[in-house]
């Protein structure tokens, strides 16, 4: 079957869609986004997180034929995302284009990872408190806490372990990765 | 495979009408774990996604009309002053992503004996509304569940709603895992007062093969209760009534060993849970009910 939806503002097609496919094959092998990550297919680790229609799911337990019309945000719109909502989204060329999103990488022009490259600041944030090691979690860690911070610009340690309670790191022990959650909403108040 | 994108509630009748094997899939927290694994293959998905209906609820005199499709995040947020019980379970379901997605009808359609929400169905009071092209019909809670992962529902029938009775006292929950957050319950406990009825109900998960209620674990507290005059005097309640009502409640489980729990452990820690809601409960009606005797 075909399925229609918006990816990361911009609308996409992917045909030939098997009718038990998930939303995370279609943006890995039909679109070309491998941000989201397949790890456990079951719901138990995150780390394909993506928003639909604004809210966080996993991608993995949506199937394709139920995106049809809809909006999804993935990791590799994120940067453009959290830009477009800073700004307040006027011009009629918000998005990303799959082409763009699909080229998006997180290295830069310089030594240092990031610089160089658009990135929202959840994910300067991550770079920043060192709260990326092997990075396969990090997609949809950065997708969970984006959207808390939009939610809650202040949120208390509880609150952060709360939002992301359903993502599994195997690195870090998670605590690079609360110092990054608090350093993202701190910068994000001291820029109000 | 195909698959069925009603976009009202007739056509998804009218779908699940002409194609009995039909499985519906809203959230797909259940659904879409079988089919990623290869454990099953369904003719047909009937997707409820687009029946807004389903995401709505009503609060009424006595009772909640809660859409089969209302994830628990809403339920969390728009109903713990109506359904207690019901928004502690919510809060226990696996994760935000899943509780974004997933919602009481998929807990029902499923009817795990691990499903969360069903020891607060059963403590609150419920009855499933089921429809198919034949007609509506309302099924309670007490006689859905007929089996592991079995439920009253014909092959043409849908899940359209849950009526549940409005908290006219308090209520808890209780959960037994390894953990906060993604965990299917070991076991676990729904305890609703109801002081307008003067009686106290009970849900068991995780502990017999399907949801149940510790019926003679009530009776036994309810009459304890109002030969005490309890409902009345708000006394403490005492030790030895709590006592026989936590091992009432383990004797009305019938578990298993397995992979999450033994059978000893379950049962032993749903009297634990019993004795836990029971307290909690009781001080927190002590604490509102307008009784004056004692009350500084």
């Amino acid at each position: 079957m075909r399925v229609n939806f918006t990816v990361n503002g911009r609308p996409q097609e992917a045909d030939d869609v098997w009718e038990g496919e998930s939303l995370l094959y279609v943006l890995r092998e039909r679109l070309g986004l491998p941000g989201a990550k397949n790890a456990c297919e079951q719901g138990e680790c995150g780390s394909c997180t993506v928003r639909l229609d604004g809210v966080p799911v996993c991608s993995c337990l949506v199937a394709a034929g139920q995106v049809e019309g809809r909006e999804v945000v993935t990791v590799e719109g994120l940067a453009e995302y959290a830009r477009q909502r800073d700004a307040g989204c006027r011009s009629g060329s918000c998005g990303t284009s799959l082409d763009e999103a699909q080229r998006w990488a997180a290295h830069g022009t310089d030594s240092q990872t990031g610089e160089g490259t658009q990135l929202s600041p959840v994910q300067q944030a991550f770079i920043d408190a060192g709260a990326v090691q092997c990075g396969f979690c990090t997609p949809g860690l950065l997708v969970a806490a984006d959207e808390m911070l939009e939610r809650n610009p202040t949120p208390t340690d509880e609150d952060i372990r709360e939002a992301l309670s359903g993502n599994l790191c195997r690195c870090t022990g998670y605590e690079t990765i609360m110092n990054a959650v608090r350093l993202a909403a701190a910068r994000q108040s001291e820029a109000v | 495979m195909d698959f069925l994108r009603p976009g009202s509630w007739e056509e998804a009748l009218a779908a699940k009408a002409e194609h009995p094997t039909a499985v519906p899939i809203a959230g797909g927290t259940d659904v879409m774990v079988e089919i990623n694994f290869d454990h099953r293959r369904p003719e047909y998905l009937l997707d409820l996604n687009r029946i807004g209906d389903l995401y709505a609820w009503e609060v009424g005199e006595d009772s909640v009309r809660l859409g089969a499709s209302v994830p628990y995040t809403k339920i969390m947020e728009h109903l713990r002053a109506e359904l207690p019980g019901l928004a502690l379970a919510s809060h226990t379901v696996a994760s935000p992503q899943i509780r974004n997605r997933g919602g009481v009808g998929g807990n029902l359609g499923t009817a795990s004996p691990a499903g969360d929400a069903h020891p607060a169905l059963l403590a609150a009071g419920a009855e499933v509304e089921a429809e198919s092209v034949r007609g509506s019909r309302r099924i309670p809670i007490d006689d859905f569940y007929t089996g592991v992962k079995r439920n009253a529902l014909a092959a043409d029938e849908l899940i359209r709603a849950v009526h549940i009775k409005k908290a006219d006292g308090p209520q808890q929950f209780s959960k037994v895992g390894t953990r906060n957050a993604m965990v299917i319950a070991v076991c676990a406990f729904g305890l609703a007062l109801h002081p307008s009825s003067r009686t106290v109900r009970t849900g068991i998960g995780s502990a017999a093969p399907t949801p149940v209620r510790a019926r003679t674990a009530e009776e036994f507290l309810n009459a304890a209760l109002e030969e005490g005059g309890f409902w009345d005097n708000g006394k403490i309640i005492t030790p030895s009534v709590a006592k026989e009502f936590a091992q009432l409640c383990a004797a009305a489980c019938n578990p298993i060993d397995d992979v999450r729990g033994t059978a000893d452990y379950r049962r032993h820690a749903v009297g634990i849970m019993a004795r836990r809601t029971l307290t909690w409960t009781w001080e927190s009606y002590r604490g509102t009910a307008a009784h004056t005797e004692g009350v500084a």
